[in-house]
């Protein structure tokens, strides 16, 4: 269980988070919405504690994360923008992720597979292309079975085959009682693989329920109109 | 922090620049001493050299491996790993693989001249020593510059600036102070001036091991006395370990205030 406690971020006078409090649940999958510069990626590095946050605090499984690094051992994380060492191989980058994490089980085999990967295996990082390069940043993220997996834009750069790819090992992981949480843009891949929706907006959290509440809640029946609607009132 | 330390080290020992750099100590080893015929003159020549090139080059490859490795810092940072090691580890690979190149490349030539041998050891030495500690010195300085300016040129523009004060401008002050203050008694003003410069005090260090105080004067007396004593050694090199310590005590902290 993830437990957000009225978090504050700013950056020089760009102020990014402005109280977020929020809970989620052990088994649960949510997605993390809202327009272009809302927080959602600042809001994700505040969790990893890549971001520290002026005010407020985290707690993961009731232990505050503040000062900690050993609770990431629990999280699996797919950054937002793909950016390796340019001069590694693709194996040599997997062997070394996995060298410094340790005694941690891996199955790399199993994504590199479901992601056709191993005509890749033997290139260098600043070849391939950002496609390829995100199902890399994939196999990275799944491959050790931690119980909280954060995927900050997962579909970004993929085709339409991997992307089925994507859903179904995300489904996967919400069948083995994981936590998951995902920032997308892409609303059909969110109401296929979310079961909540967190809707950040210019700092805050402005809903946080289920898919069917949001729709209730703004009286239409599709999901993506919902979220449109979402956004027009929160601008009015 | 020890396997962070061995990728970086990995990493650099692979890249043509630690080769080149590597090549170079090893060609002007070579030329200065089979030229010379003189160890005592080729040690002198090099520590010339040394006290430029040895801290210009700790700077640019830190620099420059620190802007570079900031993705794979990136990926490091989201791992179960504490946010000192992983900053403390990589500056350590850059420092060590530097002074590596230096001691094996300036080491290799004086071994074939058969510097065992020779009375000048503890002059060669010496030298290494404090060729390491400048590396270890400029590496961690332009560390902590790369850490404190998101910008990479405004960055690139400090460490180099932060190199040109030391290894020039700096003795060009002393200088313009000694002359306005000649009046004054400045025997203890020059050795804390030169204590704070690690440049100077490296300088200082080997010249007076080499015996030549005596063209100094009067100043290069009262600095025998001070330096050519091992008590003087001892100060001398605890001084540069300060310098090396207190950036990388910087580099600590700063590691731990940053977002990233």
């Amino acid at each position: 269980m993830i437990e957000i406690k009225n978090i504050h971020k700013s950056f020089s006078k760009n102020e990014v988070l402005k109280g977020v409090d929020l809970v989620i649940p052990e088994g649960n999958a949510i997605a993390v919405l809202g327009p272009n510069g809302s927080g959602k990626t600042t809001l994700i590095k505040s969790i990893l504690g890549m971001v520290l946050p002026n005010q407020g605090e985290i707690f993961l499984n009731t232990r505050n994360i503040k000062k900690g690094w050993e609770y990431r051992k629990q999280i699996d994380y797919l950054p937002q923008i793909a950016n390796f060492p340019n001069n590694l191989k693709v194996f040599e980058l997997i062997k070394m992720i996995k060298d410094i994490r340790g005694g941690d089980i891996a199955n790399e085999n199993k994504y590199i597979d479901l992601f056709s990967l191993h005509p890749f295996l033997n290139k260098k990082l600043g070849n391939l292309s950002g496609g390829t390069k995100q199902k890399v940043n994939l196999v990275l993220a799944f491959m050790f079975d931690s119980p909280i997996i954060i995927l900050d834009e997962p579909t970004s750069g993929l085709d339409p085959v991997s992307l089925l790819v994507l859903k179904d090992i995300i489904l996967e992981q919400k069948v083995k009682g994981k936590t998951l949480l995902i920032s997308s843009h892409i609303m059909s891949f969110v109401e296929a693989v979310c079961d909540k929706v967190m809707f950040i907006w210019e700092g805050k959290i402005y809903f946080n329920g289920t898919i069917a509440d949001l729709k209730n809640e703004t009286n239409e029946d599709d999901f993506e109109h919902a979220i449109a609607h979402l956004l027009k009132n929160a601008h009015a | 922090m020890l396997k962070i330390l061995k990728y970086s080290f990995y990493d650099l020992i692979r890249s043509r620049w630690s080769y080149v750099y590597f090549a170079f100590y090893l060609l002007l080893g070579f030329v200065l001493l089979f030229l010379n015929n003189d160890v005592s003159k080729a040690v002198i020549t090099l520590m010339n050299v040394i006290i430029i090139l040895v801290p210009l080059m700790g700077t640019m490859f830190g620099i420059m491996y620190f802007y570079n490795s900031k993705e794979f810092t990136e990926l490091l940072l989201a791992q179960p790993l504490k946010r000192t090691s992983i900053f403390i580890g990589q500056y350590l690979g850059v420092a060590t693989s530097l002074s590596l190149s230096l001691i094996l490349g300036l080491g290799i030539p004086f071994l074939v001249y058969g510097i065992f041998k020779s009375e000048a050891i503890l002059d060669f030495s010496l030298l290494l020593v404090t060729g390491g500690f400048l590396t270890f010195i400029f590496t961690a300085i332009s560390f902590y510059i790369g850490l404190s300016n998101e910008n990479r040129i405004k960055g690139f523009g400090y460490a180099i600036l932060f190199w040109l004060f030391m290894a020039v401008i700096y003795d060009g002050l002393f200088l313009i102070s000694l002359i306005l203050f000649e009046e004054y008694p400045l025997d203890t003003f020059s050795l804390i001036a030169s204590m704070a410069n690690p440049i100077d005090l490296s300088r200082i260090l080997i010249l007076l091991k080499l015996d030549i105080s005596a063209l100094m004067g009067y100043t290069g007396a009262v600095f025998q006395k001070f330096f050519g004593t091992s008590w003087g050694l001892i100060v001398s090199l605890g001084v540069l370990f300060l310098w090396v310590l207190i950036p990388v005590l910087l580099i600590r902290r700063k590691a731990l205030k940053k977002d990233f």
